[in-house]
């Protein structure tokens, strides 16, 4: 489905990992790895500021070349 | 040690031959494991992949967190456009498939319920934002002011910081009150809505500061009318801008808790 309301680019990470680390559902449990009770948001998050910081570093970088 | 059971979603049984070639998590095709009129969408996950460390270690990395979450949406997507989808956590893995049919058997009334509250609807996700204008004004000021005297310049530069504060405060302001109207008319369109945290400047592409981000669970029949109304009601106010995105895998109803 892609009615004309919605816009047809690719979706943008940052509002696929709202819907991935804050949403779907959260089985505890029988799961065998912890990795389900870990707070996937803070994940996300340092990933992004490590990810931010590098860009950061290297755009200064490049700068002060 | 044999592989480990990388689980995308919970769905009611659909023709296989629809996601016929979907490869999931690491280029591994998908099957389905089944228990009475509910599937579960699953893929291998090779051993060394499955244990805890190196999952979180992939995951706190962002191109291999973008790699994964984009092929766990590919994999429910995919499902979702041919049956009732319940989509999982990212990075739901459990250390067989005989566990995975284990959970469905546990979780049998809950999944049905939910896939029954999710059969032929969609989310829709809506975010607005305010645009901050001359946000650079206060620095030409006090610029200019130089030479007429540091202790004037000074006031003049610390005045236009607090005027900019302060026109800040009274857009985000008239924004967020201007979101809660344009949310209340959406959610008449909607079964139910769920509110994101907002988006920070840094990390989305959209201009301007977002000050709401929600996601609706519309009927499939509606989606386009409520994304239609969205877009009309933004271009009405000239003081917000609005980003529709989707229709979505109801992933932010996942959770069987009703609204916020």
């Amino acid at each position: 489905m892609s009615p004309a309301a919605f816009p047809a680019q690719e979706v943008a990470l940052v509002d696929l990992l709202d819907r991935l680390l804050a949403g779907g559902i959260v089985l505890a449990g029988d799961i065998t790895l912890a990795i389900a009770d870990i707070d996937m948001v803070q994940i996300s998050l340092r990933a992004l500021i490590t990810s931010l910081d590098r860009t950061t570093r290297s755009g200064a970088a490049e700068r002060d070349q | 040690m044999s592989t480990a059971s990388y689980t995308y979603a919970v769905a009611r049984p659909f023709n296989p031959t629809q996601a016929a070639g979907i490869v999931g998590v690491d280029g591994a095709a998908i099957h389905l494991v089944r228990h009475q009129d509910l599937v579960a969408v699953v893929s291998p996950l090779a051993p060394a992949e499955a244990d805890e460390t190196a999952l979180r270690a992939r995951l706190e990395t962002l191109s291999e967190l973008e790699v994964i979450a984009r092929a766990h949406h590919r994999v429910v997507a995919a499902v979702a456009a041919c049956t009732p989808t319940l989509p999982f956590r990212l990075a739901t893995v459990h250390r067989t498939d005989d566990r995975v049919a284990q959970l469905l058997r546990r979780e049998y009334r809950r999944f049905r319920e939910t896939l029954d509250r999710f059969a032929g609807r969609v989310e829709v996700g809506v975010k607005i934002y305010v645009q901050h204008a001359g946000a650079s004004a206060g620095m030409s000021v006090a610029e200019k002011t130089d030479g007429s005297g540091s202790a004037r310049a000074g006031r003049d530069y610390l005045r236009n910081r607090r005027e900019q504060r302060d026109r800040r405060q009274h857009a985000w302001r008239r924004a967020t009150t201007a979101a809660e109207q344009m949310d209340a008319v959406l959610a008449g369109l909607a079964v139910d809505r769920r509110q994101h945290r907002t988006q920070s400047a840094e990390l989305s592409a959209a201009p301007g500061e977002n000050v709401f981000n929600a996601a609706y669970l519309v009927d499939a029949g509606r989606a386009e009318e409520l994304a239609a109304r969205a877009q009309r009601l933004g271009a009405e106010n000239p003081h917000v801008t609005i980003e529709i995105t989707g229709p979505w895998p109801p992933y932010s109803f996942a959770d069987s808790e009703e609204g916020t």
